[in-house]
Formats: C-alpha cells, sequence, structure tokens
C-alpha cells in the first residue's frame, strides 16, 4: 500500500490499545461533534415548537372552555367563541376527505396497476408531482374561477371542500402509489397464479396491503388541508359568521381564518381568543394525527 | 433437432405441447423456437444454467408472460387441444387450470385458511370450503402441522410450510397442471426433501413441470428432462437417459457439472 502510514502487517502494540494514536483520537472526536451537532439541529425544531406550544398554551388554555366551543363570534371579546369556525372546518374536513380520498385512490391505482408505462403515463406522473408542489393560493384561484364563478356553486361550502380537494389530490395520490408501490409482486403473481382478474388481485390483494400507508397518507395530507387558510379566502369563506352551515350551499368559516380575524385585530383581549383558536386548531390536528396511527397499528395487527 | 418425439407418451394424447415457442423481452430473445410436449401424470424437469430461459419457458405454460408488458410471445401451446394463446382463450381461466408455485414461498399476508381459501373464493367455489381447505392442505402434507391454527397469520410458519401452504392453495383451486419454478431452490435441505416427496405424490393426480438449478433433485424427482442452452432446447427425454446416456456432449457436461 504505497503511502500508507504505520508499519504493514499484523499490528504488534496487542491491538487494542490503537484507540489512544493520535489519529484514531482525531477520528473519535470528529464523531462526537458530528453526533452534537446532529442533536442541536433537532433540538432547534423541537425548542422552537415547545416555545410556540408554551406561549400559545399560557395565553390561551384559560380561555378554552365550552362556551368558547358553543358560542358564535362576536364583536365582544367575553361573549366570543369558535362555534362556527369548527363547524365549518368539520364540515370542510369531511367533505374534502369525501371528495379526495376516492378519486386519489382510484387515480393510484390506475397508475400503478392498470397504465402502460409510456411517455403519457410518465407525463402524467410527471404533472402530478409538480401540482402537489403548486402553492395553495393558485388552487384558490382556480376554485374562485371553476366552482364559484364558471360551475355557479357561489361562496359556498362545496366550493371550499372542492378546492382544498383539488389541493390535497396530489399529495393523497403520490402517498398512495408509494404504499402500492410498496406491496411485493410476488404476492400480484401469487393472485393472477391462482386465476384471480387483475380486479380481484388489486381489491382483494394489494389494496389491503397498501391501506394502512394509504389512509396514513390521506389523513396527513387532511391535516394540512385543515390548516389551510389562504384558498378559501379566495373561494370567499368569511371572516365572521353567526351561525353553523346547514348544507353545501352554505357560507362558512374555518378555523384558521377565524384566527387570523382575531389575531388582525388591535385589542389583546382578541389575541387571547386567538390562541385559545389555535389550541382548538391543534386538538384537531392531534386527534387526526392520532386517528392516523391508530387506523395504521389497526390494519397491521389484522395482518400479522 | 431434438424434437418432442424423443419421449414415448404412451400413446395419449400430452398435457401440454409446445409448438415453436419463442420469447422476446424487448430486444432479447429469450427462449428460441421450442417443441417440447409434456406427457400427463408425469414430472417433467427443466434443467440449464441461469438466464438459459426455463423460467420464461415455464411462465409460457400459463401466460404468466402476458404480466410483463415488454413480453412478446411467438409458437403455439397446445392444452386440451386448444392453443393457449388462441384470441378466445381467457388468460385467467389459463391460469386457474394450470396452477404455478414460485421460487420463494409467496404466501398472501392472511390466515392460513384465507390462504387456501381465496383461490376457490374468487373463482365462485359454493360447495364446503372448511372441506376443500382441509383436503388441499392434506394433499400438501401441511394438514397435521396446522390443523389446530388454521387461523394463525400464514407468516407464523416456516419457509417450508409456507411453501407447502403455496402448494396447497395452488392445489385448492383444482388445477390440471402445476407449474413448479426452483420451488425449493429457498428452503433447507429437510424441507426441500418434503417438497420433493409430495411431488411424487401429486404426480399421481396432476401432471408437474418443475424448473430446477439441482441436478441431483431433477434426477431424483422427475420422469423426463429437458435441457435448455442460452433459449434453446438441447435435448429432452426420459431422465434415465438425460443423466447416464445423453446424445449430446452439452447435455452430459452440464449434467456432470462440468460447465454450468
Amino acid at each position: 500500500m504505497p503511502g500508507a502510514e504505520g508499519p504493514v502487517g499484523p499490528r504488534t502494540d496487542g491491538g487494542l490499545g490503537g484507540g489512544q494514536r493520535p489519529r484514531d483520537r482525531r477520528r473519535h472526536i470528529l464523531g462526537d461533534v458530528f453526533a452534537v451537532v446532529c442533536g442541536a439541529a433537532t433540538l432547534v425544531g423541537v425548542v422552537a415548537l415547545a416555545i410556540l406550544l408554551f406561549d400559545v398554551v399560557r395565553d390561551g388554555v384559560g380561555q378554552v372552555d365550552l362556551a368558547f366551543l358553543t358560542s358564535f363570534a362576536s364583536r365582544f371579546p367575553e361573549r366570543a367563541g369558535v362555534k362556527a369556525a369548527l363547524a365549518g372546518s368539520v364540515w370542510i374536513l369531511g367533505l374534502t376527505a369525501l371528495i379526495a380520498f376516492p378519486i386519489s385512490v382510484s387515480a393510484a391505482i390506475y397508475l400503478e396497476e392498470y397504465a402502460a408505462q409510456n411517455w403519457i403515463t410518465r407525463l402524467i406522473q410527471l404533472n402530478i408531482a409538480n401540482l402537489a408542489g403548486v402553492p395553495s393560493i393558485v388552487y384558490g384561484i382556480l376554485g374562485l374561477t371553476v366552482f364559484v364563478r364558471a360551475l355557479g356553486l357561489e361562496r359556498s361550502i362545496i366550493s371550499g371542500a372542492l378546492t382544498l380537494s383539488l389541493l390535497i389530490l396530489p399529495v393523497i395520490i403520490i402517498a398512495a402509489q408509494e404504499a402500492i408501490r410498496a406491496v411485493p409482486d410476488s404476492i400480484r403473481q401469487a393472485s393472477y397464479g391462482l386465476g384471480a382478474t387483475r380486479w380481484q388481485t388489486v381489491s382483494r390483494q394489494v389494496l389491503p396491503m397498501a391501506m394502512p400507508g394509504i389512509l396514513t397518507g390521506t389523513i396527513l395530507a387532511l391535516s394540512r388541508a385543515v390548516g389551510e387558510t389562504a384558498p378559501l379566502i379566495m373561494v370567499g369563506a368569511v371572516g365572521f359568521i353567526a351561525f353553523t352551515p346547514s348544507g353545501l350551499g352554505d357560507q362558512f368559516t374555518v378555523l384558521p381564518l377565524q384566527i387570523f380575524n382575531w389575531i388582525s385585530r388591535p385589542q389583546d383581549e382578541f389575541h387571547v381568543l386567538a390562541a385559545a383558536g389555535i389550541l382548538v386548531l391543534l386538538a384537531l390536528l392531534l386527534s387526526m394525527n392520532a386517528a392516523a396511527i391508530l387506523l395504521r397499528n389497526h390494519y397491521q395487527k389484522n395482518r400479522n | 433437432m431434438p424434437t418432442t418425439h424423443d419421449i414415448d407418451t404412451g400413446g395419449k394424447a400430452p398435457a401440454l405441447e409446445a409448438r415453436g415457442v419463442s420469447v422476446f423481452y424487448g430486444e432479447t430473445h429469450a427462449v428460441k423456437g421450442i417443441d417440447l410436449a409434456v406427457p400427463a401424470n408425469k414430472v417433467v424437469a427443466l434443467v440449464g444454467p441461469s438466464g438459459c430461459g426455463k423460467s420464461t419457458l415455464l411462465r409460457c405454460f400459463n401466460r404468466m408472460n402476458d404480466l410483463v408488458t415488454a413480453a412478446r410471445i411467438e409458437g403455439t401451446v397446445g392444452f386440451r387441444g386448444k392453443n393457449l394463446y388462441d384470441d378466445d382463450v381467457d388468460p385467467v381461466e389459463v391460469r386457474r387450470r394450470i396452477g404455478m408455485v414460485f421460487q420463494k414461498p409467496n404466501p398472501f399476508p392472511k390466515s392460513i385458511y384465507d390462504n387456501i381459501a381465496f383461490g376457490p373464493r374468487i373463482n365462485g367455489f359454493d360447495g364446503d370450503l372448511d372441506a376443500l381447505v382441509e383436503q388441499s392442505l392434506r394433499q400438501a402434507a401441511l394438514w397435521d402441522e396446522v390443523n389446530n391454527r388454521l387461523n394463525d397469520s400464514a407468516y407464523a410458519l416456516s419457509g417450508g410450510q409456507q411453501q407447502r401452504l403455496c402448494i396447497a392453495r395452488t392445489l385448492a383451486v383444482k388445477p390440471e397442471v402445476v407449474l413448479m419454478d426452483e420451488p425449493a431452490s429457498a428452503l433447507d435441505p429437510i424441507a426441500t426433501q418434503r417438497i420433493e416427496e409430495l411431488i411424487y405424490e401429486l404426480k399421481k393426480n396432476y401432471t408437474i413441470v418443475i424448473v430446477t438449478h439441482n441436478m441431483q433433485q431433477a434426477a431424483r424427482i422427475s420422469d423426463y428432462t429437458a435441457f435448455l442452452y442460452m433459449g434453446e432446447l438441447v435435448e429432452y427425454g426420459p431422465t434415465d437417459t438425460i443423466f447416464t446416456n445423453p446424445r449430446e456432449e452439452r447435455t452430459e457436461e452440464y449434467v456432470t457439472g462440468r460447465f454450468g
């Protein structure tokens, strides 16, 4: 070995003392430094989140009570609540899930199991990946043009849900495709080998195996939709509303918009309400994530 | 050129009969104009070095190559007086009647019972499913090991048990021919021996075509052996002849382990 440092051949110092040589010591220190740097990088995120949470909880936790959850927005901070916004968010969430889930999963099944691997499929695939990166405000403009104006759905819950569905379609499609692709080909072959049709193979073997991944992806995408504000402003969600929606055509507001509305007011009392609103939104998001984990565990338990 | 006339099918029509079968993967000519008749209720072994086209040929017998988009097949495969590749033949029906066992055990992530029941269920079986499951597991010599835990996951079984489960699953749809693609190559010697004993039992009721890398295995279990090399059928005949007195020098070199 040309230029090698140290003696060639078996070591004569007994072997285990090697860690004390300067070169090895430097190596170990570098390793330690790297671990510390990576640990610190992790802490940046965690600490920032902790400070934010602490701040919000300190301001808002006193405000969150039954009255807050069951009152409409009001000019008087002591009487204001999130009833309309919470109801609006839940409506939007449910409708978006109902619209986006079947369309996305169907698209993913088509792309993975049926589509020929040619340039058209690759082009569609590329576009879906790009759509996942389009800013949400652009979807808002699209929703305004297509749903509110062209289809005449007005500034309604259905317009908002359709817009958010478009927004999260590519995200769910990609997650579902990955889950479907992760199903081993040997399972498909086994199924075809027993005389199953493509549809039987997909519906009875591939989809059940991919379902935990698909559900996790869907719920994470819905979490994103619940936090969206910009596209809903575009399609006409209202900041101040004193009724809960009773149908698809009703006007609506959502939690992030209510929070934004409160925080943009000068009075400190409204800022406290905003903090309380954030807590409600966080609780909604965390329970959705919990649901994702429970669903995944449920499906995985059935599998084994 | 060696042809199917090398073997004596005892006056009976062969169970499967390949005529001029060629397979192309894009530009690659993987199987080159093979003629091969598989006699009913016999075990035919396909042997040859890696990449010689034996697995590809096997997959022609139940149209599994249809699932590979780049594959193109020429020639005919006769089965019960029909060509499997005729336009009016449904590949799904072909695969039900000509079952397949794969190289690696590939049970479904379901219970032992549901693994067996899947095939009958999708094929509209309306008889006594419990009895069919038991019968299939018995045929695959697995019943005694699993009869008290049919609802356990198939993944809890050992590799050898999983492969016998896959064989039982194939038998449950009542095929006429069973194709096996190196069914024991992922198993230990004892599990391999059990699979071989099973194949010996199965040939009473089924016609079996088996791809194997293991010369001793081919010699032990098969009635006829086909030696493939570079996509061509070099020699085909009774296993005894192929192993003790082959006509072709290449066959002798391969079966005695001098190349391959």
